[in-house]
């Protein structure tokens, strides 16, 4: 896309490769739906109008199981409670921005683009916060849709041997070095995996979110035992 | 049973909007009230490692729900990925080593 700025482009190549992970996951959304009932414009509604993968699968899935709409949206809120986090953590990028910029960003804030812009504007006091972060939420918005189409229209073609929604655990994998680059980090994540494995038992997905949190925490107490 | 067509959208609609309402939350108020504290901006420091590894080791330790070290393949899976992420901190070397790697260890074993 010529004419865009530089760290537009600069997003968009850094988040290319994750495009492979969020393609396949949006067969996977795509399909589920259909699955479940919901027509393509459903399907591809529900993508563009919510995108947060994670929650959708599971109202799908609990939509498939019988439950009412309201347990359904309540399900799918409780799973979305990180992006308060993603958010509180992004707020002072975007303090002296107005409402026009905020709430696309706000609407692109999905794991992958939060990750990656955290982990830049972290490293890179000067990379442009606007462009950069659309460079790498357009393409991530562009590839989730067409990969739900794909899923809506002919997810039911995917061999059932090809392990497609592993790429997603791959891009955050692979992500997880840059993140860990001191040792508070270091705890932080191996308490937030812990409790997340720990807690995977409860309801409503809420091992994600309560490894989240404990994983912060942790983090907080490290942070003040080595440099009080 | 397929749910009705306006439930469905009423669903999609109001997961929508409270989706976006828990993203512009700290981004839409953020200069119009006071200041996110220190501690509470040192806290956050810590929120991309702890929501990765919340992610990431539950998708490659357990199977069918409760924790499995021997036989899992997806576990090994993710050793040969985390070595080549470590090495190269490539998110494509990454998705290629531990996709390859799964599906040549349920090929092979």
């Amino acid at each position: 896309m010529p004419g865009l700025p530089a760290d537009f482009h600069a997003g968009a190549r850094d988040v290319a490769p994750t495009l492979l992970a969020v393609f396949p996951f949006g067969i996977v959304a795509g399909a589920a739906a259909v699955d479940v009932g919901f027509s393509l414009l459903q399907a591809l509604g529900m993508s563009v109008i919510v995108i947060a993968g994670a929650s959708q699968l599971a109202a799908i899935a609990v939509l498939g199981a019988g439950a009412p709409a309201v347990v359904v949206v309540f399900t799918a809120l409780v799973i979305n409670l990180r992006h308060l986090m993603y958010s509180a953590s992004l707020a002072p990028e975007y303090r002296d921005e107005p409402v026009r910029v905020r709430a696309p960003v706000a609407y692109l804030l999905v794991d992958q683009v939060f990750v990656m812009a955290a982990l830049k504007f972290d490293a890179d006091a000067a990379v442009d916060r606007r462009w950069y972060y659309f460079g790498l939420g357009v393409p991530i918005w562009l590839t989730w849709v067409a990969g739900t189409a794909v899923g809506a229209v002919a997810g039911a073609a995917v061999p059932a041997w090809l392990p497609i929604e592993f790429a997603v655990p791959m891009v955050f994998l692979a992500l997880l070095a840059p993140a860990v680059d001191d040792r508070p980090r270091a705890v932080a994540a191996v308490v937030g995996g812990t409790v997340a494995v720990a807690g995977a038992g409860l309801p409503l997905n809420l091992g994600l979110p309560a490894g989240a949190l404990g994983g912060v925490l942790a983090g907080v107490v490290a942070d003040s035992w080595w440099s009080p | 049973m397929t749910p009705a067509d306006a439930v469905v959208w009423a669903i999609i609609v109001a997961m929508g909007i409270g989706t976006f309402a828990l993203r512009f939350s700290f981004i839409g108020l953020s200069g119009y009230v006071e200041d996110v504290p220190p501690w509470l901006e040192r806290a956050l420091r810590f929120v991309p490692a702890a929501v990765i590894a919340a992610i990431v080791f539950p998708a490659l330790v357990l199977v069918d729900g409760s924790v499995t070290v021997a036989g899992n393949d997806r576990l090994l899976a993710g050793a040969v990925a985390a070595a080549v992420a470590w090495r190269t901190e490539d998110i494509l070397a990454t998705i290629v080593a531990g996709m390859g790697a799964l599906l040549v260890i349920q090929t092979v074993l």
